[in-house]
Order: C-alpha cells, then structure tokens, then sequence
C-alpha cells in the first residue's frame, strides 16, 4: 500500500476525488471512532461522532492551513464534536500528589513491594485476553487520561500531536498520560497479580 | 537501604517519581542516570518499570482496523453528498 503524503491527498480531495476519501478513511475512520469513544459512553454514538467529523473536515478543507499534520487537524475536529456528543468532558488535570507515592514508607522505600509479573507478560503482549482487559481499563480512567492514553499508547500520536490535538500544555499532558497509564497499571496488577 | 542510597542518590519513592518523565523521553540526563542507576540495583523499582512498559505495549496492540461495508458505505455516500453541496 502506498501511503501518499497530506498535501497530495488534500489536494485530490478539494478537486472532489473520491478514491482520496477513501484512502483517508481506511486509515483514520476506524482511531477516530475509537477516539471518540473516550469521550461519549454509547459506542453507537463514537460512530455518529466519526461521522460528523468527516463532514465538517470536507465542509472545512480550505480552512486547513497545514500548520498541523492532517491528522492532528482531523483528531482535533472529533475532539470539538465528541465534546460536544459527550458532554462527559471535565477537563481536569489532576493536581494532587500522585498516588503511587502514598505506597512509600516515610524512609522512601516501597511499604509493599509491587509483585513481580512484567516477565510473565512480556511475552504475551498480543494476548487477545490481555490486550481486552488493557483496552477496558482505559475506559474506566477519568476522562482526560482515557484520551491522552488512547491517543499515545493506543493510536500512537506523539506528544506534541496530543497537544495540539486536546489544547493542553505538554506539562499536562505528560501528567495526564502518566497517571492514565499508572491507573491501567494498577487495574492490570489487580487482574494479572490475583493470579 | 543506605547502600542504595549512596549509590545512586536516590530512594524508591523519588526514583517512581521520575518513571513518568523517563518513560516520556523526558527526564534530563542527569536525572536519567540517577534513576538508571537506581533501577539497576533494586528489583522492585525495576518490576514497576517493566509493569508499565507491558502495559503500554499491550495498549498498542488492537485488532488491524477494518472498515465495516456497511460503515463504507455510508462514508461513500456522505463524501457524495459533499460533492454536491
């Protein structure tokens, strides 16, 4: 398959090339539907939320000024749509002191020691059980982590991508996606380390 | 405990701290050190490390993204009216 760059894709897209489209949309429907299920709590709405994405980036492709890649531009579009789909959005980066650091004795060393399972599972990281129950416990975080997480460790946008994409500073986001992925940690060691 | 804290200057707490910001790429060099100095001498530190590497591995494994026909479909057909707008 050859992947043909944004500007070319673009430019077959404005002349009302079709064969564009669905080059676009093999690619980018199926993680804008999983975005956008971070965000709205049907599934069946995730798809609508995709949808409408498309139409207002065809409606908007002469407002797309390449300043940011296509697909940040097209991330950043379903993240005003699911938002607004969703309402569940709270925006709120968390603050408090990570939790992980209440499992430390006052000397700094752990109180209880994490229980060693990295190595069992290291081997299995395409295990279909596994992978479910990781995709699982990111719905369940609060709602900023959910997208950072599923837009870093899920979708693979860099950093900077994931910025532009949800409008926070890269502090917050390094926060945000640290505590995501501490939280899905957490809910693997209750399902892997009860075994 | 003491030993390790010589070693590497850090303690299990401070070094969980900055896992976040070395995961990330993000932790300066020096920092960077101090925390792989610190991981090569304490297996629990490590084990949290590597428990959240398998984490993020396993979150980037998804089934390969397929287009439903009927999802196909509806796309194509949206594309169209576009066209015409």
């Amino acid at each position: 398959v050859i992947i043909s760059d944004d500007a070319e894709l673009l430019g077959r897209l404005s002349g009302g090339d079709e064969a564009a489209f669905t080059e676009l949309v093999t690619r980018y429907h199926p993680q804008l539907v999983r975005f956008a299920r971070t965000y709205v709590s049907r599934p069946e709405l995730a798809e609508d939320v995709a949808q409408e994405t498309w139409i207002a980036a065809l409606r908007g492709l002469d407002k797309f000024e390449g300043r940011s890649s296509l697909r940040t531009w097209l991330f950043r579009i379903c993240a005003n749509r699911a938002r607004t789909a969703g309402q569940t959005d709270k925006r709120t980066i968390p603050v408090d002191n990570d939790p992980i650091l209440e499992q430390f004795a006052p000397d700094g060393s752990w109180i209880s020691p994490p229980q060693a399972w990295a190595h069992e599972i290291a081997g299995h990281v395409d295990d279909a059980d596994l992978v479910r129950a990781v995709h699982a416990a990111i719905l369940e975080l609060p709602d900023m982590q959910r997208q950072v997480v599923t837009l870093r460790d899920v979708q693979g946008l860099t950093a900077q991508e994931v910025c532009d994409v949800l409008t926070i500073s890269d502090a917050n986001q390094r926060v945000l996606l640290h505590r995501g992925r501490t939280g899905v940690r957490d809910r693997l060691d209750r399902r892997v380390g009860a075994r | 405990m003491s030993i390790l804290r010589r070693r590497s200057g850090l303690v299990c707490r401070d070094a969980v701290s900055l896992i976040g910001g070395y995961l990330d790429g993000a932790l300066s060099p020096k920092d960077r050190r101090r925390l792989e100095a610190h991981l090569a001498t304490c297996p629990h530190c490590a084990e949290y490390v590597d428990q959240l590497r398998a984490t993020i591995a396993l979150a980037g494994h998804q089934a390969p993204p397929v287009l439903e026909p009927q999802t196909e479909q509806a796309l194509s057909e949206l594309f169209q009216r576009w066209r015409s707008e």
